[in-house]
């Protein structure tokens, strides 16, 4: 089958290499002159960035380095200059809000205004995954757009739950205060746990046996009151939800208010002192207050 | 088919010193697996130890029965003298397992649109499946296309039968073993967590027996060729198979915690781990995705179109710069880390120097059908390996340009990544793969034709405009992406957080999903149509081109 001597393409005229494999032949068309000259101008321009940027790796006295190249480039110095140009950018305003009370900043039309775009990102990259991107949290994490607060609304109070965080044990100056397990460690036999949350139903008129709900007053004011209030209104210093209205951390309905009274409860939320700075803090307690909900 | 033969001259399939030691090495894989069964740590190392089991079984099986129908005087001898058996079974596993990639890929597309469809369970959540859709696409459609073809091929422009009886077989068996294997894994949460290597250690060493099988087969075939030079497409599959078994050795490195875990830790650490990672992953695509495929278009471009190759030259000097160069490419995946950066700028700078190397190869596709270029509008099949081509030039192109330091600090971690990647692969890879399987189908099982050329058109009009809406939405929904991560507001703070980057995804991750959905349409068609083909059917209302008739080309015999 093997042709070594000259054949010709008839429709290109153009001579092949002789060879036949499997009735397939090759031209014997030269590199195209464009292909070529783009793939010298490509191992130029190769070349120019070896020049200038550090690139071949050598050992000198025994140690692998590198070339630099004339522009002497280190990334991660150009890095750090670009991310100092910009806190420097934004240096003197934080600084300014770090310095003033945060009741002033929000007075003051121009600090604000940085404060809640600050405030904005800060959230989207902090307190989202938890909180939701739109603040509307889930089962477990605060709702922050309505004016329910359990550890209080107020600039300052939420500035202080953004510092030391909640049940968060390596900040000492954080919110303690924490639902105890009734069923679980014993504090109450199960039939006064049934009643107590019955009576829990009664605020707000949903409870299916009165007489339980009658005998759980009792248990309610024994050993509740201490922390929700005799009506059962919660007490922002504590950190103890108003039972009687229609917003619940956990879920208001019978079964999950009989999980939490047995099993008790204790959401943590990190004290962001030790990854935020003061200022920054500031920006987001503004910003969560400018929510909607803020007192 | 029996034929009277020479006394003493043996009949293909009779156990000889080879099918011994096979057989015993079966026994020995039996015994051991059954072992690791017994003992295994856990219940996935203990799942697969039964599937080995099965397959050592089976092979036992298989040495037995076919001896047993040798000694009847029974056959697979098709009379044209090749190996054509194994390469069918490699047809059929490339159609099955294109579809189960594609629709894998549709289901994950479907759950970054609507992640509800995850359905919570673990073995539907995306990072269980994304590794199932890559390697079903990848090494399950892609490998048994280049196996099967690579078979075709060798024997064809070598004009010799495929060196070794069995061996084949157990490659073709093997590596299918490999991908249940890895693919099962997945789905049980056993992965290195490596991208395109996450099986773990033993499926590792089993792909490596294989695939050493897979070059010691493909060396003897070349080597007892009868035509005085090698074809250009037995250099690309050649330089496949040699790499591929370097690399996969390289980046797998790693010890089991113990021989009955399935779990076991890479040789490598930190930035080296990421830097063998990314030389593994991108020469995947270098000589996997590239070289392999380029060794396909190099046969079926010019058998289809029945034109010599472009310039002979061109293919020497695009082969042989494409193989030096792209292996140096790999760092430019690890752009501003923590990577240094001579290893980053060495990374690009290869990468642009690969530009016209790459495009060699498309230039030879293309020009090959200088004076044929009428077939585009008469042979569908023609088309789609012509479109193919121009895929694989427009990928090679956006890749040097990716891998610019500047263009990658927008397009790194983005979808754009992702559409780049499908352009190559569902344009160049499935496509010159679709045209391959239209050629083979028909001659392999000896049809005068494939069962309907019409059916051919849709597929390839459907599979196109699936492609085009995938890529699209992804470069618009990575532009974006890149673009609303790096965006500042006036005060300096970052305007969008990445959530919020996330939620703009939606309508072009719903896109991308059609774009999929077509494709998988697209790709049942051809089933069908390669189906009713070897049942032996033709479409009565079809237009019978002269083309069709060209293509029947008689193979030559090996002048044995």
């Amino acid at each position: 089958m093997t042709q070594e001597h000259k054949h010709r393409d008839d429709l290109s005229g153009v001579d092949t290499t002789g060879h036949e494999w499997d009735g397939i032949r090759e031209l014997n068309n030269p590199l195209p002159k464009w292909w070529l000259y783009t793939f010298y101008a490509c191992i130029l321009v190769a070349a120019v960035y070896w020049v200038l940027w550090p690139t071949w790796p050598y050992i000198h006295d025994g140690v692998w380095t590198h070339t630099n190249g004339v522009l002497s480039y280190v990334q991660r110095d150009t890095v750090r200059q670009e991310l100092a140009a910009v806190a420097a950018g934004r240096q003197q305003t934080l600084d300014q809000i770090t310095k003033t009370p945060i009741e002033n900043v929000a007075s003051n039309s121009q600090l604000m205004e940085v404060a809640l775009a600050g405030g904005k990102a800060a959230f989207g990259d902090n307190c989202a995954p938890c909180h939701g991107s739109n603040a509307a949290g889930s089962k477990g994490f605060a709702n922050l757009n309505d004016d329910d607060w359990l550890w209080g609304g107020s600039l300052k109070e939420i500035q202080q739950t953004i510092t030391h965080g909640i049940r968060w044990e390596a900040d000492d100056e954080t919110h303690q205060n924490q639902m105890p397990r009734f069923l679980k460690d014993g504090m109450l036999p199960r039939d006064q746990v049934n009643d107590v949350v019955e009576y829990v139903l009664s605020f707000s008129g949903r409870e299916d046996d009165k007489a339980a709900a009658t005998r759980g007053a009792a248990v309610f004011a024994a050993n509740c009151v201490t922390c929700h209030g005799a009506d059962g209104k919660g007490n922002k210093d504590l950190g103890a939800p108003n039972l009687t209205d229609a917003i619940w951390l956990y879920g208001g309905d019978k079964n999950t208010i009989l999980e939490t009274v047995s099993n008790g409860r204790g959401g943590v939320m990190p004290a962001w002192n030790s990854r935020l700075s003061e200022g920054t803090i500031k920006e987001l307690a503004l910003y969560v207050h400018s929510l909607g909900g803020g007192k | 088919m029996a034929t009277a033969r020479e006394p003493g001259l043996r009949v293909p399939g009779m156990l000889t010193s080879a099918s011994w030691a096979t057989g015993a090495a079966f026994v020995i894989g039996a015994l051991w697996s059954l072992t690791v069964a017994a003992k295994a740590k856990d219940w996935g190392m203990a799942v697969h130890a039964w599937i080995f089991l099965a397959f050592f079984l089976g092979g036992i099986f298989w040495l037995g029965l076919r001896h047993l129908n040798a000694v009847e005087g029974k056959t697979d001898d098709d009379g044209t003298g090749y190996n054509d058996g194994v390469i069918k079974a490699g047809v059929i596993a490339t159609l099955f397992w294109g579809i189960a990639g594609f629709l894998a890929g549709v289901y994950i597309a479907a759950e970054l649109a609507f992640p509800l469809l995850n359905f919570d369970l673990s073995f539907l959540s995306f990072g269980r499946l994304r590794p199932l859709h890559t390697s079903a696409v990848i090494f399950a459609f892609g490998g048994n296309a280049l196996i099967a073809t690579s078979f075709y091929v060798v024997q064809r422009t070598c004009r010799t039968r495929l060196a070794g009886d069995i061996a084949p077989w157990f490659i073709f068996w093997g590596y299918q073993l490999f991908i249940v294997v890895a693919a099962t894994g997945y789905l049980m949460g056993i992965t290195q967590g490596k991208e395109y290597a996450e099986p773990e250690w033993y499926a590792d060493i089993w792909l490596t027996i294989v695939w050493v099988t897979y070059l010691l087969v493909f060396m003897l075939t070349l080597a007892k060729r009868k035509e005085p030079h090698i074809y250009v497409a037995n250099w690309f599959y050649l330089a496949f198979i040699v790499t591929i078994a370097m690399l996969h050795i390289c980046n797998n490195l790693s010890i089991p915690q113990t021989v009955f875990s399935s779990k076991s830790y890479q040789l490598f650490s930190g930035v080296q781990d990421a830097l063998v990672e990314w030389w593994y992953g991108h020469n995947a695509v270098g000589f996997f995705l590239t070289a392999g495929f380029l060794g396909m278009m190099y046969y079926f471009v010019p058998k289809r179109a029945n034109r010599p190759v472009y310039s002979y030259r061109l293919s020497i000097i695009h082969f042989w710069s494409l193989i030096f160069i792209y292996i140096w490419a790999g760092p430019h995946h690890l752009h501003y880390t923590a990577l240094p950066d001579w290893a980053q700028t060495l990374g690009m700078t290869f990468s642009i120097m690969l530009w016209m190397p790459s495009w060699g190869g498309m230039i030879n596709g293309l020009m090959t059908l200088s004076g044929a270029w009428d077939k585009l509008r008469t042979d569908p099949v023609i088309r789609m390996l012509v479109v193919s081509v121009a895929f694989y030039g427009m990928s090679t192109f956006e890749g040097p340009v990716m891998s610019v330091k500047e263009v990658n600090s927008l397009s790194h971690y983005t979808d754009w990544t992702i559409g780049h990647v499908h352009s190559g692969a569902l344009g160049w890879v499935g496509f010159v793969t679709f045209g391959a399987v239209y050629c083979l189908v028909p001659w392999l099982w000896k049809r005068e034709r494939l069962y309907s050329m019409a059916l051919v058109s849709w597929h390839f009009w459907i599979a196109t405009l699936g492609i085009v809406l995938y890529i699209t939405s992804m470069w618009v929904s990575g532009i974006l992406q890149g673009l609303m991560w790096r965006s500042y507001d006036t005060n300096g703070f970052l305007e969008y957080s990445f959530v919020e980057s996330v939620a703009a995804m939606h309508p072009f991750y719903v896109i991308r999903m059609l774009g999929g959905v077509l494709y998988l349409v697209g790709g049942a068609i051809m089933v069908y149509n390669c189906w009713r083909t070897i049942r032996g059917d033709l479409r009565a209302k079809e237009p019978v081109t002269q083309d069709d008739l060209a293509h029947r080309v008689l193979m030559p015999s090996p002048a044995d």
